[in-house]
């Protein structure tokens, strides 16, 4: 069957544009310069084409609700994962710990 | 550029929540920094960059196009080569001009993702990375630039450049009627973001 | 390093050329709704690392890439605007075929 991929979207029906022009929050901005640190280094451990790929392979309805650099994210965490840059549990780890600093202090 | 935070933390979440996609890419960047891909002040130094990127780059490019054929000649070639003759680092991504003509309107998107010369232009509207944007442009065009207040004639064709592979496109509009005597800055001044994705003309009202 | 051989392209601006139906699960530049449909080539432009093996963590072979010109009414049966109106995507070699003379 010729199966249309859910980011493939180019002719598919949809309402009108949302013109509204919604600045990014401080925390997009550091998703930016993260991942195009990594994507612009020949020598990253993740290229703009595997960033692409993660981004594609999200579950579609992971793919709609989230934004945009949340789904840089998520596929950016999943790549370097695969790659082996660190484990799904470093990652846990991290979070958790990082989780606790923030409802101790607050927001930064 | 002052501003930056040491260590990346919630900093618009007054009420203590957060997502988990807001965590996990504040891990991501902990654990980078941490095996050593890179440093903090190459994210600083990243962050800055990144702000530096505005469509007033693109907006120099297009005046200077408009003020000097053989510029806009080079730039129909490679827009690369024209940034570099004004001093602007757009990087080695290829970025290709499509200029508008009497009988030919030209609009970008990426179907697929959402590319953009990010270098040339800085980000792209969010609109542009919509669902609605992303499909219904290369089908309708001309019922989405209406939407954007902004009516084809009939005898002018429409082209939609749907970007999906290695390069990426800068429209250059024309110059509006009743301009010429403006100088090059005066000029850069009316051509808008928009104007470079081709969902808006230059405008230039007379004082 | 590799001698890397000399890259000949198998088409050249003005020829029409035909986007493959061809429906991969993984990563792919050719998007769905260009898919069998005819056009021009209008650029050729390249080589470039074929991004859909860059996706998987591969070098890529360095494959042309060319800007193909669609009519929309090509496109779109219902299409509703100038029959001059046309839409251009930029498609690696392996995603056509040569197509017929009009």
């Amino acid at each position: 069957m010729d199966s249309r991929r859910h980011h493939d979207m180019g002719g598919l029906d949809a309402g009108p544009i949302d013109q509204h022009e919604v600045a990014d929050e401080p925390w997009h901005k550091r998703v930016k310069a993260v991942v195009q640190l990594l994507v612009r280094n020949p020598d990253s451990p993740m290229n703009v084409d595997e960033l692409r790929r993660g981004i594609e392979d999200l579950p579609p309805e992971d793919y709609d609700r989230l934004g945009y650099y949340e789904r840089w994210t998520r596929s950016t965490a999943a790549i370097l994962t695969e790659k082996g840059v660190f484990s799904e549990a470093e990652l846990d780890a991290e979070m958790a710990e990082i989780e606790q600093r923030w409802q101790r202090n607050g927001p930064s | 550029m002052s501003g930056h935070h040491p260590h990346p933390g919630p900093p618009d979440s007054e009420d203590g929540s957060w997502t988990r996609e807001q965590l996990m890419a504040a891990a991501v960047e902990a654990l980078l920094v941490r095996k050593r891909v890179f440093t903090p002040a190459d994210v600083a130094g990243a962050l800055d960059y990144w702000a530096s990127r505005t469509p007033a780059d693109g907006a120099r490019l297009i005046a200077r196009c408009w003020t000097d054929d053989a510029f806009a000649a080079r730039v129909m070639d490679s827009v690369n080569a024209g940034a570099v003759e004004l001093g602007l680092d757009i990087g080695h991504t290829r970025v290709v001009a499509v200029a508008n003509t009497p009988k030919i309107h030209n609009v970008l998107v990426c179907t697929l993702c959402s590319c953009y010369p990010i270098r040339l232009l800085g980000d792209s509207p969010g609109w542009y990375k919509s669902r609605a944007y992303r499909s219904r442009v290369v089908r309708e065009p001309r019922a989405v630039l209406s939407e954007f207040g902004l009516d084809i004639p009939d005898d002018v064709d429409v082209r939609v450049h749907d970007s999906t592979a290695d390069l990426r496109y800068i429209v250059v509009p024309m110059q509006p009627t009743g301009t010429e005597h403006l100088t090059e800055q005066e000029l850069a001044g009316l051509v808008t973001r928009d104007c470079m994705i081709g969902t808006a003309l230059p405008r230039y009202i007379p004082a | 390093m590799a001698k890397e051989w000399p890259i000949v392209n198998r088409y050249r601006v003005g020829d029409p050329v035909t986007v493959r139906a061809h429906f991969p699960s993984g990563h792919a530049r050719a998007p769905f709704y260009t898919r069998g449909h005819s056009g021009e080539v209008v650029r050729v432009t390249g080589p470039f690392r074929n991004a859909e093996e860059r996706a998987y963590g591969r070098t890529g072979a360095r494959v042309p890439l060319y800007r193909v010109q669609i009519r929309q009414r090509d496109l779109w049966p219902d299409y509703v605007g100038s029959s001059g109106d046309t839409l251009v995507v930029d498609l690696y070699e392996h995603w056509l075929e040569p197509g017929d003379r009009r």
